[in-house]
Formats: structure tokens, sequence, C-alpha cells
């Protein structure tokens, strides 16, 4: 019902910045979509040109089959919600939810069922007679959501809607945005998101699909498992996933039981990874591994420890191995039973989860490319 | 003084404790009086003129003192009548209908001017916004001979026209300058909001931004009321039958016509022309000072 399709999307800004460099992203109807990314990766300018907030420098944003390029915003069949809110500071929560449904002439009848249906859902019935100064961020947060509830729009826009919050807070929202998300589809309403945040763990639990971006390009779309056990670049892999993938630079030699080398040591890989890696893919690469693949091991890289932080039911362990540092997750109790006695320790990763990703541009070139 | 006091209060013994109140008392006592001396001579001049429209013509120069020995309204009662067939009350309705297109159309001409200038991109803005601020530096009497002689073609000479209409095109760069300050430090996403809830540029700017700009508005509303009651000079230039004449006007008048000038009338009726001024500044004293420090928007 109502797909939005990204083609070719570009953005030149008046001072002749490019910040988003020709994307293309297709986002069902009904989908969760996620776009992640650092912060000026052009997130915002993105959902803006989609709200018809920013002017489009090139290519197509398509809403429910219909090219919206020259639409307004208010045409488009979207909604927003802003990372400071934005409700209109004059109006009492009431008006602030109704005003676009004044604006487009609907019965008071009307108008007052929709707000008390929203005010209902979202808990807010309360607070209708305040003002937004009276407001605690949650509860505004809330009010902003209703806004754009009310609408009933096709899309649902939001721009780092929590990062006003504080944790605990966040951590609610996040799960009363996802049921609301769940509970509109159910109902076979119009429920099409794209939400965008800087914050990993957002993305991660809210997200149907991710989109990271990097510097106005889209690295990767997947699901978020996909994109966690299998990144299609460096960029993605060290995004995604906390602490950060272990990207260490190093040397890949021998045939179907590849060793990857750095400084004086060496890991063997195995003949499965051998199997996954690209053919021909030898010599300068970079080796990711997650910390929590990377285990105590006799015949694995040696570190001394630098550092150990005793979080409770694992330790994040930081050794030097000499070239470079590498984060190890163990749980306390490996860390207990490891002979600690030099400060120095040795691990291996598990080969299975590990990727190889080439030094330029970063491929992941371990993606079972025999097949 | 204060601050030295509490801090060394848990430590010190009762006696000490007890001097150092005394001495900060002392300290609030000076400074007040201080204060309280220095307001009392900048306000004198009021307060003598407010008290010498109660006194006799004579008793006037004869004393600098404020209060009048045989406190009299005659200064008002004649002052009032004038030596003209109008009254006073004809010169304030006067004054009224120069001042209330003025403010009116002020409010309106740079509200959408500024609004304009603070939130959309056209060719030239630039160099418009520049030429504005320029109007700014220029001198006022520059452009009196060349505006004379252009409203006299128009034939406005002797209406109240020359005396608001430039203000209903947002002849004040100040005023639009103040706004756009002002708008500049509010952010956008209000408008953005609105425009998503399907608001087109001229509802953004009824229903979201002349709320927000609400308290820079009613100062501008205010300096002007206040500017064009006390403006002399343009009523001098452009109105020249005493009928049409407003307060500012009407005050000089009295000293014109009489020979042996009756300052106890000048004096009752310029503080008559002081009041609807103070009134309306004590009234929307809370905005105006919003309006002024521009800065104190809540995103
Ligand atoms: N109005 C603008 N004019 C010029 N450059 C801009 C403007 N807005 C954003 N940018 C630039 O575009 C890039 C993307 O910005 P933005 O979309 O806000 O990033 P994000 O939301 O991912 O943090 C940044 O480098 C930013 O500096
Ligand atoms: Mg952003």
């Amino acid at each position: 019902m109502a797909r939005l399709e990204i083609r070719n999307l570009e953005k030149v800004y008046g001072n002749a910045f490019k910040a988003v460099h020709g994307i293309n992203l297709d986002v069902a109807d009904g989908e969760f979509m996620v776009l992640v990314g650092p912060s000026g990766c052009a997130k915002s300018t993105t959902l803006r040109m989609i709200a018809g907030l920013e002017t489009i420098s090139g290519g197509e944003v398509r809403i429910g089959g219909r090219v919206v390029n020259n639409l307004p915003p208010g045409k488009r069949g979207i909604a927003m919600v802003f990372q400071n809110y934005a409700l209109y500071p004059h109006m009492k929560v009431r008006s602030n939810l109704s005003f676009g449904l004044r604006l487009q002439h609907k019965s008071k009848a009307e108008i007052e069922a929709a707000t008390a249906e929203v005010a209902r859902i979202l808990e807010i019935e309360p607070l209708l007679d305040r003002l937004p100064k009276e407001l605690s961020g949650g509860q505004a947060q809330r009010v902003a959501l209703g806004r754009a509830l009310i609408k009933k729009p096709e899309v649902f826009l939001f721009d780092e809607p929590l990062s006003n919050l504080d944790a605990k807070l966040r951590a609610s929202m996040r799960v009363r945005i996802t049921d609301l998300h769940k509970r509109l589809k159910a109902e076979g309403m119009s429920s099409t998101v794209v939400y965008v945040t800087h914050d990993q763990t957002e993305a991660m639990t809210m997200g149907d699909r991710i989109c990271v971006m990097k510097e106005g390009r889209i690295m990767q779309v997947a699901d978020p498992k996909t994109l966690y056990n299998e990144p299609a670049n460096a960029f993605v892999a060290g995004f995604i996933g906390s602490p950060e993938m272990n990207l260490v630079d190093g040397a890949l030699e021998g045939g179907s039981d590849p060793v990857f080398r750095i400084g004086g040591q060496a890991v063997r890989l195995g003949p499965q990874m051998g199997a996954r890696l690209r053919p021909g893919a030898r010599g300068d690469v970079t080796l990711g591994m997650r910390p929590q693949h990377l285990k105590p091991a006799a015949d694995g890289l040696k570190g001394q420890i630098v550092n150990a932080e005793f979080m409770g039911h694992e330790v994040v362990v930081h050794l030097d191995i000499g070239r470079t540092r590498l984060v190890s997750v163990l749980s306390a109790a490996e860390y207990e039973g490891l002979d600690r006695s030099s400060g120095a320790i040795s691990v291996a990763p598990d080969a299975s989860a590990a990727h190889v990703f080439a030094r330029d541009g970063g491929e992941n070139i371990s993606l079972a490319h025999a097949s | 003084m204060t601050m030295i006091a509490t801090e060394t209060a848990p430590v010190a013994t009762t006696d000490t404790t007890a001097v150092d109140r005394r001495r900060a008392q002392i300290s609030a006592m000076v400074r007040y009086t201080l204060l309280f001396g220095v307001g009392l001579l900048m306000l004198y001049p009021l307060i003598w003129l407010v008290g010498a429209s109660f006194k006799t013509n004579n008793e006037i120069f004869g004393s600098i003192g404020f209060i009048p020995e045989n406190p009299t309204l005659e200064g008002y009662r004649q002052g009032w009548e004038t030596s003209t067939p109008y009254t006073f009350g004809r010169f304030f309705w006067n004054t009224f209908l120069i001042i209330l297109p003025k403010t009116i159309f002020t409010a309106i001409s740079c509200a959408l001017v500024a609004y304009g200038f603070a939130r959309f991109e056209f060719p030239g803005k630039k160099i418009l916004f520049a030429s504005l601020i320029a109007t700014l530096l220029l001198p006022n009497v520059v452009t009196r001979i060349p505006q004379y002689i252009l409203f006299r073609d128009l034939g406005w000479l002797d209406t109240y026209l020359p005396l608001w209409v430039p203000s209903a095109f947002a002849g004040d760069a100040f005023f639009v300058f103040m706004l756009v300050q002002f708008l500049r430090a509010i952010p956008r996403d209000m408008e953005e909001a609105a425009r998503v809830d399907g608001a087109n540029t001229f509802q953004t700017l009824i229903y979201i931004v002349v709320p927000l700009l609400m308290p820079a508005l009613i100062s501008v509303a205010l300096f002007q009321f206040m500017w064009t009651m006390n403006d002399f000079l343009g009523p001098l230039i452009y109105i020249s039958s005493v009928e049409k004449f407003p307060v500012s006007l009407a005050l000089k008048l009295s000293i014109d016509t009489t020979e042996a000038f009756e300052w106890n009338r000048i004096l009752a009726m310029s503080v008559l022309a002081l009041l609807p001024a103070l009134v309306v500044f004590f009234i929307a004293q809370k905005y105006f000072i919003e309006g002024i420090s521009a800065g104190g928007v809540k995103g």
C-alpha cells in the first residue's frame, strides 16, 4: 500500500557540498527501516528529502508508487517526529495533536474522536490540557508521537526521536514505538517506518531491516542478523556490534588452509575459511574478529594484558599484541581459569565467525564466495 | 561580605556569627541608600514636573521643591481648554489617529519582511538585507527633503499619510532587523512540523511564527507607540492646520501663542502627554522585556 522507493537520490547543498551521493533504497509496506550511521553521514538529509523539508537535487522519491519530488510535505502522506519534539509551544497538547486535522477542516466530532483515541493509545489523556513546557521529555516525545499518529500517514519518519531522553526512558520508548508499529501493522493500518538513529542498539533492536550509511552512501541494507553475521564491508563490521569488532591489518598466506600473519605472529584460519574466501584473495588484508569470538587458545596471538574490565558475568580484556591491540570478551569463568602469571595470554578467533576484508575499499572477501 | 559570613558560619562561634550578620546588614543598608539616592536624582526632573503641574504659575520658578504650597488644578483645566478652538482631547485623538495605523501596520509589515529574510532563500537576499541595514545607518535628516518633495507631489501634505504610510511598508529597518534577529534564535523545527502537518507558508506564519514572535512584536508595537507619541519633527513638517495637530505639536503651540508663557498649563499637559506611554509600558512590561532579550527562547 505505502511502499517507499528511493532512486538515485542526490543532495547538493547551497554551498555546493554534496551530502547524498545517489542512493537507492526500497522500504516495503509496513516495514520498519532504520537508517543508521555516524553523525554527519546524511541520515537527516535523506529523511528530510523524503519528508519534503529539503529539496531533492537528483533522483526520485516515490511513496505508494507516486513520485513525490515536487509535492509539499503536507501532501506526501508522511508524518514526522523530530529529535527535539518540535511541539508548538503556544498550544495545549490537545491543539498540538489536532493541528493537522484542523488545517484539513475536519469536523469537530471527528477531531475529538481522533484526539481521544491517540491520547488513549499513548496514555497522554491527563496531559491534554497542558502546555508543552509543562511536560517532561518522555511525555513531550509521546505527544510528538501522537501528533504523527493522528494523521494516519502512509509513512512515519523519525529523526533520532529518543536521543534527548535519558537511557532508561530511551529503553522504554524503544519498546513502546516497536509495539505501536506491530499494533498498527496487525490492524492493517499503514505502518511503513523510516527511523533515523546513530545508536546501533536502537537500530538492531527496532529495525526489520537496517540501512547503514557512511558519508552520504549506503554501505549495506540487511536485517539485523545478517548485518551482524555477514557485514558487507569493514565499515559495517566495525560500526555494528559492541565492543567494536577487532580489525587487524596483516597478510594472508597459504592455500586451502590459510594463515594470517601479523608482526611475528600467525593464526591459522582453517580450511573452512579457505573455502569461504574469494579465490586468489591473498596478501594484504584486514582480519575482522568480534571480541566475543576471541577465546583463549594455546597457539593463538600472544598479547600482554593492558586492562581487564570486570562487568559481572563477563570480562572485557584489552591485549597488546605488539603491532596493535585486541579486545576480547571472556566469561568470568574463562577469565578466572586463565594462567595470567606472566601477564600475557594467547587468544585465537573462532574462524567460522571471522571475516577477511580487502585492505583497500574494505569489502568483505570471505562471504562464501566459493558457492 | 554576605558570602564570607555564610561560609565561616559553621566554624565560628555564635558571637562572631552575630557580628557578621550585623556587618552584612549595614552593608546592605549602605548599598540600598546609595542606589535609592542615585535613582531619586535621576527621577527628580520627572517628579518636579508632576509637582509643578499642580503649582500656580508664580510658584513654579519660586522654588526648586516639588511639593506645591497651594495645590491647584488650574493648570490642567486651562491647559486642557487651550487657547485654540479645540480642547486637548482633540489633540490626543489626533495622536491616536496617527499611532493606531502606524503601530498596527508596522507590526504586520515588519513581521512579514522579517519572516522573509529569516526563513527563505531568494535571489538578491544578501544585497537586499544589506541595503536594509544601510538605511539603519543613514541619518534621518538626509532623507527629509526628498521625502517631503515626494509626499508633496503625492498631495499628502497636511494629512497623516506621510506619518504612517512608510511604516506600513516596513520602513522602520530597525524593527525588521530586531525581528529577524529574534526569528533566527527560534529553531525552525516547529515551522517544519507545521509544514508536515499540512500548513502552507502563510498558515505557518499565522499559526506558528506570529505566536512565537509575539513577545518581539509587542516590543515593536511599544517602541513604535512611544516614538510616535514623542515624535515632534514629523508632524511639524507635514501638519499645518491646528485642527490636525497631535499632542507633541499642541504642546509647542501653547508656548507659541501665549505671550507670557503659562508654564503651569504646559507642564500639566506634558504630564498628561506622558501618561499613555507610561501606562502602556507598565501593562506590557513583561512581554517587552522578553522581547528585548531575544536569546531567551526555549527550544
Ligand atoms: N543546510 C546545510 N548546508 C550545507 N551543508 C549541510 C546542511 N545541512 C547539513 N549539511 C551537511 O550535510 C552532511 C549531512 O548532514 P546530516 O544529514 O544532518 O547528517 P546526520 O543526520 O547523519 O548527522 C553533514 O556533513 C552536514 O555538515
Ligand atoms: Mg541528524
